[in-house]
């Protein structure tokens, strides 16, 4: 186990650079989860970090090692790639001993490692199987025990998820989570899915665009995200954005295009009058008769909760209830955002304020 | 009770039941079978009665003009006492060996360097394919021209460059001569074994390759424990068919030597031939033609069984 130091890396492919100065630290046993669009380099710097890129500038370094000009095999990590790149022509022992007899290890040394990891992971009655054999996520379990099996200072997981179907992939959610609770082998995990981030991680890291927006516990990302981007990307479903101008009498509110009135809960430091961008999440939005009216356009029950799609003006906003409210498309409803949730942007530079 | 009784109702042939006619028509066996039949009737036609033909012949003392009787396995009894053909079963042998060999090896290490990134590599690839374009005799001729007794560039360049003092027979002396032809046979023979080895190579995941840089894999490492294993199928196949078209090789040989120095190049397709055609003895032409196919079909075998144990690849499920 071992921290890991992501200082001021950049990437360039041929002229064009893909990461533009990240600068990431990451504590010993930490769970940090690389999350962002596809093309913001997240997948970029985990191959880095692997040694499959070279590093264009900056350092990485593991434990106290700058780790720039080390071979993949000299760093002790362990990786757990997309789609999964089982040996196909190796069983599961093999694959998941595969390391450890490059290492040169003797026969029942490499036995005993398979063993255990077989045991942490429930692959025992398959390990003479060959991955054509085994279905998407028992693969996917041989990939992590291909990790295990060399107790590395660091996981690295590629989107492991992305092709697993929805129900196991939330069952695979827990097990790598509860998996990383037992060993606290320090993790890096790059995801485009921001609930599997919000769900395992310790720290988020929200890149955009080759760089970093923000980072932090799931929960600060969530309760004050830096800007409008990470606003948008952490929550499902994403956050609403009204424009609007920021007014003031006695108590500071922020005026829409259309005259509406959105409540806040504390007067800002910025000045009256600035135009900025008012966000409230969908399950922040209550029915209530002082509210904004609002034109139902489609209703969308989950049995759980019910999202509603409604039309402010020219604009959409989704609101998300728990309880069930019997309300059909046409309908004018009102809404009201909790004035305590509500967040509130610059409108040029997106920055939270 | 009702499911029991209506499973175990007998199929009475009744009035409204569909006649075999109108149950043919629907049929898509039958259908498919007539799709097949001229493919068929082409492959017997020139594969099949061609082949039995020869055998029958080898068993008859036929000649040109002149239709023979069967004389049991005569032919044969001849043959094994000629020294000359047992000159040519080695000189086959030899030859496929040696040839094969090469090919896979040169043919294997092109495909692995075709399959790295570099500049210009969609030309390279396709220059590496240029002897396999070239029909065979244009590139005899031009063989025979390097390795021609009094003109021969190689002799030429070796002596100006003063490493020997007399043109090298290469064509006239028995061991010299075997090894011109296998190297001629090479030289058409690579692109073949190194374009078929790189789709294959191309077929593996690049991620594998970058797990077990991962796992600690050095680049030989990479060969021998992923690349190897999982070309291995494609080499089988790639294998076989470069065997078996070394084995019944004819026109490079006719080409440059027409089996001289001496027999000393004569693989059994051109003792057949000179046999068969030549000197106008069918019978015994076919008798040798027919000798060739116990190789073969051992060629054939070899790779089938060590293609079949492969357990990780049956099925079709391998993603």
């Amino acid at each position: 186990m071992s921290s890991v130091h992501i200082r001021d890396v950049r990437k360039s492919f041929g002229g064009f650079e893909v990461l533009h100065g990240v600068t990431i630290p990451i504590e010993d046993g930490q769970f940090v989860v690389l999350v962002g669009p596809s093309g913001c380099g997240k997948s970029t710097l985990l191959r880095m970090l692997a040694g499959l890129e070279n590093i264009t500038s900056g350092t990485i370094s593991i434990g106290e090692r700058v780790v720039n000009n080390v071979q993949p095999k000299e760093r002790d990590i362990a990786m757990v790639f997309q789609n999964y790149a089982l040996y196909p022509h190796m069983t599961v022992a093999d694959n998941m001993g595969f390391s450890l007899k490059l290492r040169g290890a003797r026969s029942d040394e490499i036995k005993k490692g398979v063993k255990r990891a077989a045991e942490i992971l429930a692959l025992t009655p398959l390990l003479d199987r060959y991955p054509r054999q085994l279905s998407g996520g028992q693969r996917q379990r041989v990939a992590m025990g291909r990790a295990i099996v060399r107790d590395p200072q660091v996981f690295l997981f590629d989107e492991p998820l992305s092709n697993l179907d929805a129900k196991l992939r939330v069952a695979m959610r827990t097990e790598i989570k509860e998996l990383h609770q037992r060993l606290k082998t320090t993790t890096v995990y790059v995801t485009h899915d921001q609930i599997e981030a919000m769900t395992m991680a310790d720290k988020i890291v929200v890149m955009h665009d080759g760089i970093v927006e923000q980072m932090g516990a799931p929960l600060e990302l969530y309760d004050k995200p830096a800007n409008q981007f990470v606003a948008g990307f952490i929550g499902s479903p994403a956050m609403n954005f009204l424009n609007g101008h920021l007014r003031s009498n006695g108590q500071a509110y922020v005026e829409t295009d259309n005259g509406s009135k959105l409540p806040l809960a504390s007067a800002p430091t910025a000045s009256e009058g600035r135009p900025v961008v008012y966000g409230v999440r969908p399950e922040h939005l209550e029915l209530a008769s002082d509210g904004i009216e609002a034109e139902v356009v489609v209703v969308e029950p989950t049995g759980s909760e019910t999202q509603i799609v409604a039309r402010i003006g020219t604009q959409d906003i989704i609101a998300v209830f728990r309880d069930r409210h019997d309300v059909s498309p046409g309908e004018k409803i009102r809404l009201r955002p909790r004035a305590s949730a509500a967040h509130l942007f610059d409108k040029e530079n997106g920055r939270r304020i | 009770m009702s499911t029991l009784q209506t499973s175990v109702t007998v199929e009475a042939p009744r009035a409204d039941a569909p006649s075999l006619w109108s149950r043919l028509r629907v049929n898509r066996n039958w259908l498919g079978m007539w799709f097949m039949l001229p493919a068929a009737a082409f492959l017997v036609l020139f594969l099949a009665y061609p082949l039995g033909l020869g055998i029958w012949m080898s068993f008859t003392d036929e000649r040109i003009g002149r239709p023979g009787i069967f004389i049991g396995a005569e032919n044969y009894q001849w043959l094994w006492d000629d020294s000359i053909f047992w000159l040519s079963v080695f000189n086959t042998l030899l030859y496929t060996l040696i040839a094969s060999a090469i090919k896979f090896a040169v043919g294997l290490y092109l495909a692995l360097l075709l399959n790295r990134h570099m500049p210009f590599k969609a030309l390279i690839r396709s220059i590496v394919l240029i002897p396999f374009i070239v029909p065979t005799v244009l590139s005899a001729i031009a063989f025979w021209w390097i390795y021609d007794a009094q003109f021969s560039i190689i002799s030429w360049s070796l002596i100006r460059l003063g490493i020997i003092e007399h043109n090298i027979n290469f064509l006239g002396d028995g061991n010299w001569a075997r090894a011109s032809v296998i190297f001629a046979n090479i030289w058409r023979g690579v692109p073949f074994v190194a374009i078929t080895l790189l789709a294959g190579l191309q077929t593996v995941s690049p991620s594998l390759y970058e797990a077990a840089t991962l796992d600690g894999a050095s680049n030989w490492q990479r060969f021998r424990y992923i690349t190897y294993p999982l070309l291995t199928p494609i080499i089988a196949v790639v294998m076989t068919f470069s065997v078996l078209f070394t084995f019944t090789d004819f026109q490079l040989i006719w080409a440059l030597t027409r089996g001289g120095p001496v027999n000393a190049t004569h693989l059994m397709a051109t003792l057949s031939y000179q046999r068969g055609i030549i000197s106008g003895r069918l019978g015994e032409g076919a008798a040798i033609a027919t000798a060739m196919i116990p190789f073969l079909l051992a060629a054939i075998a070899i790779s089938w069984f060590g293609m079949q144990r492969r357990k990780w690849q049956q099925g079709s499920n391998n993603d």
